[in-house]
């Protein structure tokens, strides 16, 4: 029996070649005649196309152009939940670096000239660009209110208790801006396609939803569409929904020209027509007793959705269910919209919504903690939730949940206490002052409510001629490791060694739907099925009385190898079934959200030099709860790639907007952090194993995107010493923090 | 990927006196050095000039040495070999300040002293650092060679004196044989890889001898001429005090004249600027 | 216009008939069909195509052929000897240096530059030796193990 896998950092499969320059990426695929694709984009971001003209000096009867008159109306959008972005614009144009025409052609710089000498001839329309603006319908753009998609979430009587006497009301607003996924390697595809069939090969997170939107695209049988993914390098969320539409493109010019043709992005364009996380607006007004007791959230939370109603209605939803936090209240109001603006389509990125409201939570919480003259700790630990709560649906908390454990152990991790006091005593002397805060929270794992249901999830194994295990699934190895953890599971599942598991590629005429990569979900919904799949190999060759346990390796390799040369082929399937005692209404948007949480404290220790106004993170401790950890290595590097990234959104990572245009597309002047800007990232994991996931694991994507925010600006405002409304948005800026440094030392300096 | 290789040439003449004498003939020729501007233009697809000298192979134009009483300095000096020089450590230290404060390696180890002066950034990090060490600029083309004092090289917004047919041959700094005390500050959008939002260097030589100039607030590199007056007056009378600080930093920021642009706006700039000469000018004070 | 550009590459002596004006990038990638080298942004803020010219590291994207001509360059396909993964290799696996994989190349290409210029890097070298690579996925933590993990296993290795 080999030793127990779960638990252990084994080598990841691709790591060989992802060193050594031979993993191939989509850009890396040569295809002999292939024509390369490229787009023409709207230049305005509202208006309405008159005309199309081709200027001289490009030879266009060389060049295949396809425009929305080549795609049949009511196929010319692209299927998701309510198939309102059609792939090429027809007339009306609704975001700037909206897709109108695509060209093809053998060479690329032909086509680069070719895509300048496109002329449009446009009406400017009135467009529109932030959340109050369309709130205020001011002008309507989309349906008749410009809201795409509202929630209103009740629990107990919001009104009766700001009615009471003995509460105190804090309120706040707080806001977030639009970030870029920046994955290294841009969006790309290369299609085939004939009048019968498409075949897509690309950088993608989700094939099935590529695969759905080319049927709803060529209307062919759901067999002559294959979306096969290629080594994909990075995701984050921005190659979950966008590679349907470049998809299609890259299909309908290879359809037309008869060649292949590949699409890559360069960098400029992929920033700027690409998707980003959403805007978003919260507003808190909450009742809080004197002792600190929070009895009421009344919460207004807006995302800023973009041009299109794309998936702005999940991310919204993330977002509202995570906006009360890991806390017990007993009435809690939630009103969520997502309103449409004259931007690009916002889209998935990392966490889904959840970081915006949790960012505008955790900076409340510690407006309420002064409010009432507590810690933020005390506070929180007066209000966190446990075992047998509620939350802000009415889910019943069944699993154990230790939130002040969890809390203290960060803390005293990151020695917050000294800290507090050192930087009390030292910061009023210093020009780099500092500060510790911190965030609470926590991450549903898996699809919203009845989602996981709905998708009902496939996930198959084989057995191969070699006597190993193949495991078939449509979820997709981004960086993530899932290759690796799902060759753990099985391998654990079965007693096998890890050289006896294999993972399919993505291919969807190969595996079947294991549904999206998203979500959390791929090791805890996806890694059971591949567990339960696993097995399945395992009873068939038991009742085919080729096996019996206790068996080896070899053994079971063997029979394998008979099960084939004897009965045929050899495959077993498992599908998503809810576990028992989980009930969700989409109706009045209760119930039981997810299957279960992540649960976290992070702590950012923060330097804030007041000469250049910049915050620098120190040190970041993250510690949190996640089920069983199955991988070490791959969930500390998972929690350390998403703190960057929340490092990023808190302080560095500013899209500059200018006609609805992000005018900062440029790795040169859109800021990440680089390996010199990130602190020492300290990980650390309490294991308390969940009994519905694979090994007792739940997920763990999403989850290192939430906290970083609210953490690194309590920080900032510990070391600032005072609030500032300065401090309600990110990302927070030195341009933003001028203000409130130089407000506080004139306002200390006038005191003194 | 937008620019064009066909739609450019690019030669490499084999020594200097051949890129001149191409530069003299007038078409509009581009010079290429290590091409970390360069090449980003044509990435972009806003190359204009069709046709490229390299001169990167031109070694003649490389090497770090003591010259009677100067320090030379080779065009295509990198910033590598300027932090690896110990003769700009001992005779630029604020040169080698500002080179290691300059993007990362790989960049490093391929832009140049002379491509960082001619390319003419507002923003570019090396010139505050060579105006406070009296740089002076020699241009050569093919109808012969001048030294330009490098405070009077920027004329405007990525202007110059330089023409069309001369190249930047190398630069020269005055040897340290007086005691220095010199700051150098950039506040960039980050920590490396960055380009800077406010950029301030300073020398003090035999106790009064003072050079300020200030990088990214105004459209070219600038010498803060008022302040180095009224520095230099208080220094020589000795009486750099905190309220005489607080009135030449007053000064300073008058003569700065930021601009909004992507990577920042002009209040910041003002401010950090600012603060920046406050912190400069009491390093003087200590 | 196409010029002849003659170069080492890996050891193999090549010539590739280009325009001078092509990236060495695009040479590499597509003439030389090294495709390990990858494109992240263009314009040498990323890292991504880093490849070691003539003993220094350099952005492909940034050195137009021509400039080539001549000189001795090393890509990702170049580091490891035969099946022998180089000690930053090796280490990238074990420590989980390497998540998509799109940075990897160029990071692993820098760390190796960074530790033939510096035996036994400390933290501060280690950042500032790689601040020009760009890693979006792991947040650098697990990079800067393995090369440290890498440092330990050349110093071992005579
Ligand atoms: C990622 C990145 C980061 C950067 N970071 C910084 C930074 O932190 N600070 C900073 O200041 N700059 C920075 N730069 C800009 C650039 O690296 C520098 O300006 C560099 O010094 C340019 O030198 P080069 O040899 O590469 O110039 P090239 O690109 O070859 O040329 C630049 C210009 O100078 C002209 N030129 C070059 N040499 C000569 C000469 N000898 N005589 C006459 N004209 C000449 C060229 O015709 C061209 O107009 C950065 C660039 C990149 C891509
Ligand atoms: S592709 Fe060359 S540095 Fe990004
Ligand atoms: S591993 Fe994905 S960018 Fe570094």
């Amino acid at each position: 029996m080999p030793d127990a896998l779960v638990g252990k950092s084994v080598p990841r499969k691709e790591g060989p070649d992802k060193v050594t320059g031979r993993a191939r990426y989509i850009d890396d695929m040569r295809m002999p005649d292939a024509l390369y694709g490229v787009t023409v984009r709207s230049p305005v971001a509202r208006g309405r196309l008159r005309g199309v003209s081709f200027a001289d000096g490009v030879p266009w009867n060389e060049i295949i152009v396809v425009s929305a008159a080549d795609i049949p109306a009511e196929r010319n959008h692209v299927a998701l939940l309510t198939n309102d972005q059609p792939f090429l614009a027809a007339t009306e144009l609704r975001h700037a670096e909206e897709p109108v025409l695509l060209l093809a052609h053998a060479d690329r710089h032909l086509l680069e000239r070719a895509r300048n000498a496109v002329r449009f001839d446009i009406e400017k329309l009135p467009a529109l660009f932030d959340i109050d603006k369309s709130l205020a319908k001011d002008p309507v753009i989309w349906g008749e209110d410009n809201i795409f998609k509202e929630y209103n979430l009740t629990k107990g009587d919001v009104d009766a208790v700001f009615a009471r006497a003995d509460i105190i009301v804090v309120e706040g607003e707080y806001s977030t801006g639009a970030q870029e996924q920046l994955y290294i390697e841009n969006n790309g595809v290369i299609a085939v396609a004939d009048e019968n069939s498409v075949t897509v090969w690309g950088s993608l997170q989700c094939p099935y939803y590529v695969h759905k939107a080319l049927l709803g695209l060529f209307g062919l049988p759901a067999d002559k569409i294959r979306v096969v993914q290629t080594e994909t390098g990075g995701g984050f969320g921005g190659k979950e929904e966008y590679p349907s539409l470049i998809a299609g493109h890259a299909a309908l010019l290879a359809r037309k020209a008869g060649k292949p043709v590949k699409m890559i992005y360069d960098r400029a364009e992929d920033m700027v027509a690409t998707t980003k996380r959403h805007p978003s607006r919260t507003k808190h007004r909450t009742a809080v007793t004197k002792d600190g007791t929070i009895v009421a959230m009344d919460i207004d939370f807006v995302i800023d959705g973009g041009a299109y109603n794309t998936l702005s209605p999940v991310v919204l939803s993330r977002g509202t269910i995570h906006a009360a936090g890991p806390y017990s209240i007993d009435n809690v109001r939630i009103r969520a919209r997502a309103v449409a603006t004259s931007h690009p389509p916002h889209g998935a990125f990392r966490g889904f919504g959840a970081p915006q409201s949790i960012f505008g939570l955790e900076r409340h919480m510690n407006k309420v903690a002064r409010a009432v003259g507590l810690t933020p700790e005390a506070l929180r630990l007066k209000n966190f939730i446990k075992q047998g709560d509620t939350t802000a649906t009415h889910q019943l908390i069944k699993e154990p949940v230790d939130m002040p454990s969890i809390l203290r152990r960060a803390l005293a991790e990151a020695d917050y206490d000294a800290k507090r006091e050192r930087f009390a005593r030292e910061n009023p002397g210093r020009s780099v002052k500092r500060g510790i805060g911190f965030a609470s929270f926590m991450h549903g794992s898996g699809f919203t409510g009845s989602g996981e249901k709905y998708l009902a999830s496939v996930v198959g194994a084989t057995g191969t001629a070699e006597g190993k295990v193949r495991v078939l699934a449509a979820s997709t190895e981004i960086g993530q490791g899932t290759n690796t953890i799902f060759t753990q599971i099985a391998a654990q599942a079965l007693g096998l060694d890890w050289d006896d598991v294999e993972v399919a590629q993505p291919d969807t005429s190969v595996v079947p739907n294991s549904g999206p990569t998203v979500a959390s979900r791929t090791t805890m919904v996806v890694g059971k099925l591949v567990e339960q799949a696993a097995l399945g190999i395992k009873q068939i060759l038991v009742q085919a009385g080729l096996l019996s346990e206790p068996y080896t390796p070899q053994q079971f390799r063997a029979a394998v190898k008979k099960y084939i040369a004897t009965v045929g082929s050899l495959r077993s399937m498992a599908q998503y079934s809810p576990p028992d005692g989980i009930a969700w209404d989409d109706q009045s948007y209760r119930g039981d959200a997810y299957g279960t949480y992540a649960w976290a404290v992070y702590v950012a220790t923060v330097a804030l030099d007041t000469v250049t106004y910049e915050a620098r993170v120190e040190d970041f401790v993250a510690l949190q709860e996640v089920g069983r950890v199955i991988h070490p290595v791959l969930a500390a590097g998972q929690i350390e790639g998403g703190v960057a990234q929340g490092i990023g959104f808190a302080l560095y990572e500013n899209v500059v907007w200018r006609e609805g245009r992000m005018a900062n597309g440029q790795f040169t002047n859109y800021i990440v952090p680089t390996s010199v800007d990130v602190p020492a990232i300290r990980v650390f994991f309490d294991e308390v194993p969940y009994p519905h996931g694979p090994s007792g694991a739940k997920g763990i994507g999403e989850l290192p995107m939430d906290g970083p925010a609210p953490a690194i600006v309590n920080a900032i405002e510990e070391a600032l010493g005072a609030p500032h409304p300065a401090l309600h948005h990110v990302p927070l800026m030195p341009e933003q923090l001028m203000d409130a440094v130089d407000d506080l030392l004139s306002a200390r300096r006038k005191s003194a | 990927m937008r620019g064009d290789a066909h739609a450019h040439t690019l030669v490499a003449p084999a020594d200097l006196d051949s890129a001149l004498a191409l530069l003299a003939d007038n078409k509009g020729h581009r010079v290429l050095a290590g091409g970390t501007d360069v090449m980003v233009a044509f990435e972009r697809g806003l190359l204009r000039d069709a046709r490229l000298i390299s001169i990167w192979q031109l070694d003649e134009l490389r090497g770090i040495a003591t010259v009677g009483r100067h320090l030379t300095i080779g065009a295509l000096t990198t910033y590598t070999d300027l932090i690896e020089s110990s003769l700009v450590a001992e005779h630029a230290p604020t040169l080698a300040a500002a080179a290691r404060d300059t993007a990362a390696v790989a960049i490093r180890n391929r832009g140049t002293i002379g491509g960082n002066i001619a390319n003419a950034s507002p923003a570019a990090d090396l010139p505050p650092a060579l105006l406070v060490h009296d740089c002076e600029v020699e241009l050569r083309s093919a109808s012969g060679a001048r030294w330009v004092d490098y405070a009077g090289f920027h004329t405007g917004y990525k202007t110059t004196v330089m023409r069309p047919d001369e190249l930047i041959v190398r630069v020269r700094v005055p040897l340290v044989d007086a005691p220095m005390r010199h700051f150098y500050r950039k506040v960039g959008t980050r920590r490396a890889q960055a380009i800077s939002k406010v950029c301030i260097s300073a020398s003090v030589r035999r106790g009064h001898d003072v050079r300020i100039a200030f990088g990214s607030v105004a459209p070219t590199v600038v010498r803060a001429r008022i302040v180095e007056r009224e520095l230099a007056s208080a220094l020589a009378a000795g009486l750099l005090s905190t309220e005489a600080v607080s009135r030449i930093v007053a000064l300073g920021v008058a003569e700065a004249r930021p601009i909004d642009d992507i990577r920042s706006t002009a209040e910041y700039r003002g401010r950090v600027t600012r603060n920046l000469l406050r912190e400069c000018l009491m390093s003087f004070v200590a | 216009m196409k010029s002849q550009v003659r170069c080492s590459v890996n050891g193999a002596a090549c010539s590739f008939e280009v325009p001078p004006m092509a990236r060495l990038l695009d040479v590499l990638r597509e003439e030389a069909n090294l495709t390990g080298t990858k494109e992240g942004c263009g314009e040498g803020e990323c890292g991504a195509c880093t490849v070691i010219m003539d003993g220094r590291i350099v952005n492909s994207c940034l050195v137009p052929a021509l400039q080539a001509d001549g000189s001795t360059i090393t890509t990702i396909e170049g580091i490891a000897k035969g099946n022998v993964l180089h000690a930053v290799q090796a280490a990238f696996i074990s420590h989980g240096g390497a998540q998509c994989g799109m940075c990897t190349p160029g990071m692993v290409i820098a760390a190796v530059d960074l530790l033939t210029r510096v035996v036994n890097p400390d933290e501060n070298q280690i950042r500032e030796g790689l601040a020009g690579n760009i890693c979006r996925c792991t947040g650098y933590t697990k990079i800067f193990d393995a090369v440290r993990e890498a440092a330990r296993l050349l110093a071992s290795t005579p």
